[in-house]
């Protein structure tokens, strides 16, 4: 089966994120004064085969806990999708 | 006997030919190890240069982590060979598990390249046994991911062991309690935010980094 996999790395809450930061106190100058709790972080997008939705999750745990995220600092959230004949 | 000391050069590597220049000065015979070479020959110490391996993609370090000589480098330091990660360096260390924690975006989000003070906090190393404690360097950084940081019960341990090897005197980029440089637990491996390389010579406005070379030099024997 194919699997549409998304994976966003995002700092985790205790850890700075000055890029966050930055947009945060950009943005009362373009007038959007109601805005808070900006965070900046990543989303890599692939495609994966595996024999089933399960399997295709602990892979992409694994790939994640192995190369894309750094668990000091990082926090992932994992969404797998098959993907249907028709897409 | 000279002593011969590798430098592992990645692709985006750029601070191997000063270190190499470095380590001349102290007597040492450096030798460049390319990336995906595994055999290290007869190198007694080893230096992870800065610079941006593979280009920092991911994060600094993510993917240097990976090559070849990293199995090798990763069982050199197990067996108790001194190590030392300079600035992209230290974020390999950190990457590959040989050091804890983690170096993080600058506070305030800036790339830093200056001189900043930095304090010797323990001689019991294999980079400051030429130096006093509470000595003060000034050594060049230059970083955009130099904040040190780790969580509290790391922190706890690395402080108990006598681990942190460097502090700023000026706090740069955030790092928790100024940390510029740490240690393993046997006190082999260090990594250091700031270039002792580029401050070996008069001409560069300082020679305080000279120590750190001889240390390292005089622990690879």
């Amino acid at each position: 089966m194919k699997f549409k996999v998304l994976v966003e790395v995002d700092l985790k809450a205790a850890i700075a994120d000055p890029a966050g930061a930055t947009i945060e106190r950009a943005l009362p100058a373009l007038g959007f004064e109601n805005i808070s709790q900006v965070r900046v972080g990543k989303a890599i997008r692939f495609s994966l085969d595996a024999a089933n939705s399960e399997e295709a999750r602990q892979i992409v745990q694994l790939v994640c806990d192995r190369l894309l995220a750094n668990p000091v600092i990082e926090d992932t959230s994992i969404v797998v999708e098959p993907v249907q004949a028709s897409d | 006997m000279q002593i011969s000391v590798g430098v592992v050069v990645f692709p985006g590597s750029n601070c191997e030919y000063d270190v190499c220049e470095a380590l001349e000065l102290v007597g040492a015979i450096p030798r460049l190890v390319w990336h995906n070479e595994s055999n290290l020959g007869d190198v007694r110490g080893l230096v992870i240069p800065g610079g941006f391996a593979h280009g920092d993609y991911l994060r600094p370090g993510a993917i240097a982590k990976f090559s070849r000589v990293m199995e090798a480098v990763i069982k050199f330091a197990k067996d108790g060979r001194p190590v030392l990660g300079i600035c992209n360096g230290f974020q390999i260390l950190t990457e590959a598990g040989l050091l804890p924690g983690a170096l993080q975006k600058n506070a305030g989000l800036r790339f830093i390249c200056r001189p900043e003070l930095v304090s010797i906090s323990t001689r019991d190393c294999v980079i400051t046994s030429e130096l006093a404690v509470g000595s003060m360097l000034s050594l060049p950084i230059n970083h955009f991911e130099g904040n040190y940081t780790c969580d509290k019960a790391t922190l706890d341990e690395l402080l108990q062991d006598d681990r942190v090897v460097m502090r700023y005197e000026h706090n740069p980029n955030g790092s928790i309690d100024s940390i510029a440089a740490i240690a393993n637990q046997s006190k082999n491996v260090v990594g250091m935010m700031p270039h002792p390389e580029r401050a070996c010579d008069d001409l560069l406005g300082s020679t305080h980094g000279l120590p750190i070379f001889r240390s390292l030099l005089e622990a690879a024997k």
